[in-house]
């Protein structure tokens, strides 16, 4: 029996397919991260930690002509985001109802996809990640509000890229304030904006909630590694008369190995 | 050149079965050119060009080998049946009917789906658009 014990659930086969798809809708266009850095998995639930090829000295050392190390190793986090659904909207499901309320589970889906960006992208010091943008070694870039100005600050962060002899292509998460920004302007001419900042990329320009400004990357591979553990599932927790409790979860841990790969620009 | 890797109209079916059916065009493949590679080895009287096909046979086995592991990865049904089969020694055939058998009741006691694991299926989004 697999540890989300779905088959307690009082849902049928048609209503997690439903539910499924909606959690699969709803968190795809949110996952920014797995849109732009290396991932590697999904292993499963039982993978615990990032082997991270490194062994530290021990402070107590066994004596008698004998060397110890301890290997280091980077344990994965798991991040689950609860959610109910209304026993009588499963039902309707069944009906074959095609508006079905699943507005807690949209809210989650977003909410895990944002702390999944939020650990990559900005870190999360108790977890031992260190995240993308705090991670790198340029100076940061202001993005500001004034959009005219973006291909100017994007193609400085690239060029501090090739001259740290990061190549491309380059990636940009763009947080959702920028994003909207960038989506509503039209440049001189008329030519959009996220075009031009596409082709100053080479590669692609992602929706990011959970981003503060953006952060521009190398996509090159090798720099930025995501270890899935188990990836996104739903599970079951408890049910009563009225609603179904459940819970999207997943396992991962990051690594930003080449921290000169990136350049923040800051809000 | 067709898309004949799709056996129902390709823009009705989901993009991870699009990708599932590609990969399974790919394996296709990779066991054909296993397949002819011993074959032009069986005639080669050529020691050189036999060495270079025998190198060239070596990276289907490769890609043979990573079309499989991603198929199974994303279908434990079947991963479950070939941990049944594979690398075991006796008889194939008996291995494979235990396993299928193994597999099949385990996963309808576990009410667990047949085609697919639990997972959304998510993994990667490098590519998808942006």
């Amino acid at each position: 029996m697999s540890h989300l014990l779905r088959e307690h659930a009082p849902i049928t086969e048609a209503g997690w397919s439903l539910i499924d798809e909606e959690a699969r809708e709803r968190m795809t266009p949110a996952l920014a991260a797995r849109k732009l850095v290396d991932f590697d998995g999904p292993h499963d639930w039982e993978h615990s930690a990032t082997n991270l090829g490194r062994a530290q000295s021990l402070a107590d050392q066994p004596g008698g002509g004998i060397e110890a190390t301890q290997r280091r190793v980077l344990p994965l986090v798991e991040l689950r985001a609860p959610f109910a659904v209304a026993r009588a909207e499963l039902r309707d499901a069944d009906r074959g109802a095609e508006d079905v309320d699943f507005a807690a589970l949209d809210q989650a889906a977003h909410r895990i996809a944002v702390a999944e960006n939020r650990a990559v992208f900005h870190g999360w010091g108790t977890a031992g990640i260190v995240g993308i943008a705090e991670s790198s070694t340029h100076d940061p870039i202001p993005l500001g509000e004034d959009c005219s100005r973006y291909p100017r600050h994007v193609a400085k962060a690239v060029e501090a890229l090739l001259g740290a002899g990061i190549d491309g292509p380059y990636g940009l998460a763009l947080g959702p304030d920028a994003h909207t920004r960038v989506l509503e302007t039209g440049e001189h001419g008329g030519y959009p904006l996220l075009e031009h900042l596409r082709k100053i990329l080479g590669g692609p320009l992602v929706w990011a909630p959970g981003v503060q400004g953006a952060v521009l990357l190398s996509m090159r591979g090798g720099d930025f590694l995501f270890d899935c553990g188990e990836d996104f599932s739903v599970g079951y927790d408890n049910h009563d008369a009225d609603a179904v409790h459940l819970y999207l979860e997943e396992s991962f841990s990051f690594r930003a190995v080449t921290p000169e790969a990136a350049v923040w620009l800051t809000p | 050149m067709g898309f004949d890797q799709y056996h129902e109209p390709a823009a009705e079916l989901p993009e991870e079965t699009r990708t599932f059916a590609r990969l399974c065009a790919s394996l296709t493949e990779e066991a054909e050119a296993i397949g002819w590679y011993e074959q032009r080895m069986a005639l080669e009287r050529d020691r050189d060009a036999r060495a270079i096909m025998r190198d060239a046979q070596g990276e289907e086995f490769k890609h043979f080998c990573m079309d499989l592991e991603f198929l199974m990865r994303r279908t434990p049904l079947w991963r479950e049946i070939a941990q049944g089969i594979l690398f075991q020694e006796g008889d194939i055939v008996e291995h494979g009917e235990e396993a299928e058998e193994e597999a099949l009741e385990g996963a309808a006691s576990r009410g667990a789906p047949l085609a697919s694991g639990v997972s959304l299926g998510i993994g990667s989004l490098r590519g998808a658009d942006s």
